[in-house]
Parts: structure tokens; sequence; C-alpha cells
């Protein structure tokens, strides 16, 4: 304690220097706070650290609460995924885009669908006009699952796929591939996003309410347990919380309860948390604030190994590990002064690398205009390559761990979300906080505070409200889906729906809509369905006619 | 106010874009200046639109659209306008807008097009300068 004796009185000291300086020259503002409200101190020393626990709070990588890595090698071992999340037009484009990436060197695919594709319309549905492979590619059918795959053997490839209200239907159809190509279920790996309750808050691309969506969900964690074992059956999501507009300690505390939401619902479907628990899987954003984003890291590791153990009495280890895919801010960049976004977005790959995630998607300067440009998506996957390999960070592990502040803000950003998770406990958890419309709420309000701070100056973007130039340059390449794609998308639906043996199709979603007004699991019927060229829009009309849609209430 | 009546507003999404952090943070700001606002929420066809519109007497419809079906989506709302005879709401559209785009959608009718990094301030200037039906405070 003499130690700490003299820290106090040199601190002291200090202050009372900073003291004088102050009164010759204020520090560039009044207050510093992050942007989940935590102050920041002017400096941080073993102070801040009183009574701090190495054991109990870091323990070594590899081990509970698993706040420095989740592997004992980490990085050491091997690079995350790189994983550049891609997708437009006609599966044919995308299927060009992939074999691209892949001879670039990306290690992982990671599939982006188009709006009609992921709320579980054909793309003749009328309310498909104008957006048919506009954000993503568009998949009617099994045909478009297999020409986008076409080429990519699919037991070398490791596939994350951003699809969640019609999940069951996508992961069938790329089940159907393999199955195609001779490749066996066990062999499959990846990712498919499949949370729903983000979307009702932040992503809006949900078709049922959220209960009969909770059964897809613990459906898919039961079959893929017994059938596809290596693959992540969800991919819990804070990323479009933190786009929505929350703050770090909101994404944190939103993931992690609607989290406890698909653990609670798959445990009173019967299943066991060991069971499922080491197949769960997270993502997150990574934003500007360095520090804070690495130290968010951290605090969700230690946070959800915690809730596993002690709320859920998981005895395996891999059900404690937090595993998640990171994407960088896409709400960070600029239209303004594009370039500038690449090194918004290398600083966030590192805040990312830094908190050790397994997975990463950089994004590409220009999408604040539009979907990336072969040379910008190169560039993004440039930038993960150089962190990788050039500047060494990955050689030890979690090197900032025991950074006064570091720790102390792992500690605060930790406490701070599980506030709030006490307080959607209390409402009777996610699914009931979603449906009182507290969560959308929160995020809000942090979203609109976001753009005051940027229009009152308080927060500095540059080139938007600081050192703007007159004429902006713009990239001249993006990228344009062509109009007509929707029109060949159209044509091979018909084409699809004049071959197929439609008496089948009728058999297999009527066999499809008993077991929806039943309790059966849903997959094996979906399975069926897609195998016998039902489109994804019959098969989503199908559940619809069961289970209705969800309306979000005008305000 | 002249007319002793807030200026109302009508913010939309149309089409089945989910992304709507910029119309709502719109919405608070437009509300923060005074004005009236109802948003709709997600997934309105460009029908939907402009009944709620007219029946909530609407001066301003704003509306976002960051997929990319923005050409089909806004320029639907302007045609339905004008086939029910209404031209005196003034139609703002926002979201990612190539500038290619943005000279069609200014002969289709709509008055502006705000991208991003919009100050909102300058969206609560632009409606009190060009408001079509009446002039309000």
């Amino acid at each position: 304690m003499d130690d700490l004796e003299k820290l106090r009185e040199l601190k002291a000291q200090y202050e009372a220097a900073v003291a004088k300086v102050l009164q010759k020259m204020p520090e560039r503002r009044a207050e510093f706070v992050n942007s989940s409200g935590i102050p920041i101190e002017r400096v941080y020393t073993p102070l801040d650290l009183e009574g701090w626990d190495y054991v109990e709070k870091l323990g070594m990588p590899g081990q509970y609460p698993f706040t420095r890595a989740v592997q004992p090698t980490a990085y050491r071992g091997r690079y995350w995924t790189m994983r550049q999340y891609a997708g437009f037009a006609t599966a044919e484009e995308t299927n060009k885009r992939y074999h691209f990436l892949l001879q670039s060197g990306q290690t992982g695919l990671s599939v982006a669908f188009d709006l009609p594709t992921q709320i579980g319309y054909d793309s003749d549905h009328e309310l498909a006009r104008g957006e048919v492979g506009k954000v993503g590619v568009a998949i009617d059918s099994l045909w478009d699952m297999e020409r986008l795959f076409e080429g990519i053997p699919l037991d070398q490839v490791s596939t994350s796929m951003t699809i969640n209200a019609p999940c069951a239907v996508i992961l069938a159809m790329y089940l159907a591939v393999a199955e195609k190509q001779g490749v066996p279920f066990d062999k499959l790996r990846g990712t498919v996003q499949n949370d729903i309750l983000k979307e009702y808050p932040a992503r809006g691309t949900y078709i049922f309410g959220p209960r009969p969506s909770m059964r897809l969900i613990t459906n898919i964690f039961e079959y893929c347990t017994k059938y596809v074992p290596q693959w992540n059956t969800i991919s819990i999501s804070g990323y479009h919380i933190r786009e929505a507009g929350s703050t770090a300690v909101q994404e944190v505390a939103f993931t992690l309860a609607n989290g406890i939401a698909y653990v609670q619902a798959a445990i009173d479907a019967g299943m066991k948390v060991d069971e499922f628990g080491p197949r769960l899987s997270f993502f997150f954003n990574s934003h500007l604030d360095f520090f804070e984003e690495i130290a968010k890291f951290r605090a969700a590791r230690r946070l959800w190994a915690k809730i596993m153990k002690e709320r859920f009495g998981a005895k395996d280890p891999r059900s404690m590990m937090l595993r998640f895919h990171t994407q960088t801010a896409g709400c960070s960049l600029t239209a303004q002064q594009p370039l500038n976004n690449i090194m918004r977005t290398a600083f966030e790959a590192m805040a990312a690398v830094l908190g050790g995630t397994q997975s990463l998607h950089t994004n590409s300067f220009d999408e604040a205009l539009a979907l990336p440009s072969e040379l910008a998506v190169q560039v993004a996957l440039r930038t993960q390559q150089i962190i990788a390999y050039e500047t060494a960070v990955c050689d030890t592990i979690d090197p900032l761990a025991g950074s006064y502040y570091i720790e102390s803000l792992t500690d605060q950003i930790e406490a701070k979300a599980q506030e709030y998770i006490d307080k959607i406990d209390q409402m009777g958890g996610a699914v009931a906080a979603i449906e009182k419309g507290y969560i959308q709420k929160e995020i809000q309000e942090s979203a609109y505070r976001y753009q005051r701070e940027i229009e009152k100056g308080e927060r500095i973007v540059v080139g938007l409200n600081k050192f703007k130039v007159k004429e902006e340059e713009k990239p001249a390449d993006l990228l344009k889906v062509d109009p007509a794609v929707a029109d060949r998308q159209i044509a091979r639906l018909k084409e699809l729906k004049a071959s197929r043996d439609n008496a089948a199709v009728q058999k297999a979603l009527a066999d499809l809509k008993a077991a929806a007004e039943g309790d059966a699991n849903l997959m094996p019927p979906i399975l069926a369905a897609v195998k016998s060229l039902a489109t994804l829009g019959e098969i989503c009309d199908t559940l619809r006619a069961v289970f209705g849609e969800y309306q979000m209430a005008a305000m | 106010m002249q007319e002793g009546r807030k200026i109302r507003v009508l913010a939309a999404k149309p089409g089945l874009d989910g992304h709507d952090r910029g119309i709502k943070v719109i919405c608070a700001a437009l509300r923060d200046a005074g004005m009236e606002v109802i948003y709709t929420g997600l997934r309105q066809t460009p029908e939907q639109i402009v009944a709620a519109a007219i029946q909530e007497d609407a001066d301003v419809i704003a509306m976002s659209c960051l997929s990319g079906a923005h050409n089909y989506l806004f320029t639907r709302v302007m045609q339905i306008l004008k086939e029910k005879g209404v031209e005196d709401i003034l139609v703002l559209g926002g979201g990612i807008i190539p500038d290619e785009d943005i000279p069609g959608l200014k002969a289709a009718g709509i008055a502006e097009i705000f991208g991003p990094g919009t100050d909102t301030n300058d969206i609560v200037k632009f409606i009190r300068e060009n408001l079509k039906r009446h002039k309000a405070a």
C-alpha cells in the first residue's frame, strides 16, 4: 500500500501542476466523454485499478473469462478470417466477384442478399420493384444458389450468409448445393446471421413476429447440432444496433440481451446449453473511438463468459467463448472526401484486431456513395492484410492488457452493459423490451445525440464539419447495378416454374404448411421444398399464411 | 405562425430498405424545429405514402431510401401525386442517391435531394423557404 500512498501524493502534485497550466491554457474541452457517456480522465494510473484482480478479470488467453482471447495462441496460431461482405445483381455476377476475392487472398466468403430475398419475396413480387439485385444478390430458388457457388467447393471455404427472416430457406438451399457437390453436411463450415431480434429495432428485414421467428431459430440450432455440427447457427449481431445509432455500451448490452433470449428459447425448446452453446457466434461493429472499441470487445467477451457459466450453467468452456466477426463502421464513412474513409477503416480494423476478432470485414472507401467497386474492395482487403502481415500487432496476445486506461474502461463498459441487461431482464427479457419499444427508443436517442454533436461541432468529422474543401472529387468508377438484372431474374423465374414438377412443389409446400401448424422442426420440410424447386417466395408465403406478418407501428 | 398551424411533414421509407436511422434523426430534428411529423414506418408502397400524405393533410413528404431503388420509388410517388391532382405538397428525397440520378429525380418533381452528411438545419431551412402550401413561421 506504500506504493499507492506514494502514487496518491505524486498525483496530487501533478494535479496542482495541472491547475496552474489550466489557468493559462484551458484544455480543448471542458469535459472529455466517450460515446457511452463514460468520462475520460486526463491520465490513468494504478489508482484507477485499486483492488483489481488479474486472475478474476483477465485470466490467460483461452481461459475463462476469456477477456484476453478465446484461443490460447490467438493470432500467433492463425490470423482472423478475412471476409469481405459481397453480393450484387445476379448469382453469376456475384460468383465472379467471389472468385476475384478468393484469388486476392480473401479467406472466407460473405454473402450479401438483396432486399426481396431478405424479406422472402421472389424477384417478380410487386414490392420487389426497383430492389432486385441492388444491395445484394437476388436468390429466388435453388437454381440461383447453385450458380452463386459455381466452381467453389463448399468443403474448402467457410461461408457467412447475412440472412435472417428467411434463414432456414437459404440455409436449406446451401445444404442442397453441398449435397449436389457431394460434400457431406458435417464438412460444411460457415455462419448464418439468423438473428431476428435485432431486425425489429435496427435493421428492418423481418417477416414474421418475434415468437414464430424464435421458433425458426431454435429449429436451426437443433437441426445443425445434429447434422451440420461445424456450422455457426447464429451470429448475434450488435453491428446493426450500432449502425442504427447506439453507443458502444448499448451495442454490447442489447446484443448480449438478445443472446440471452436465444439461449433461453433453445433451453425452453428442450435443448441443453452445451449442445448448442459452442456454435453461437457474434457480430460487432468497430467504430472510431479506438480505445473504447478495444475495451468493448474485451468487456463483451468477459460478460458473455459469465452469463453462460453463471446464468445458464454451461460446463463446456467452448459454450462460454464469445467468438465474433467484426465489420468496421459503415456509419462512420463520409460521402465527402471519400478517400479519408480508407484511414477511418484502417483504424477501426486495428481496434478490432487489438480487441481479438475472429473474422473481419473492412468497408470500402466508396460505400457512402454506392456498393463497393472492385478497386475499393481490394484496398479494403489489403488494409487487413497490411495489419496482419506488416504491423506485427498480432505477434503477442492482447497487447493492451494491463493498460490502466484499457482495463478501467473494460470494467466500466462491462458494468454499464450489465445495468442495461438487468433492466431488460426486469422488463421480461429482450423480446418484451423490443415489443415495448424500449430498445428502439434508447437507440434513437443516442443516434440523435450523435447527430447533434456533429452539427454543433462538438464532434469533428474531418471533411464534413471541419477541413472541408470546396470542390469534392468523387471516385469515378462507382459500381452501378444494371436495371436489366430484374428482367433477367424474372425471366429465369418463369423458366423455373415452367420446367419444374409443379405437383411435387405443391406437395412439398402442403407438407411444410402442416409442419408449421404443428410443432415439428421446420428444417426437413423446408429442405424438401427447396429441393423440389419451390421458390423462396413460395416457401415464405406458406409460412406467412401460418405465422402472419409483423407490422411495425407508425409514430 | 401566420396560419396558426404547424408545418406537417410525412416522413416515409418507401420500398424494402430498413435503414431508418437517418429518417428518424430527421424526424427528431424537424420536431425540434417546431414541425409536426408523422413517420410511416418501413416498407411503404408509393400508393400508401401518397394516401397517407393526403389523409394527414401533409405539407411535405420526406422520403429516405438507401437501397438503390429510389429512381423507381421516388418517381412513382410523384406520378401518383400528379394522377391525384395534388401539386402543392413539397416532396423531398434523401439517402444514398448517386449524383447522376439527381437531375432525373428533380425533373420528376422532387424538390431537393439530401445526401449523406446533410446538416438537419439545412433541411429545416429548405422546408421553410420552399413550402408550397402556406407560409408558416
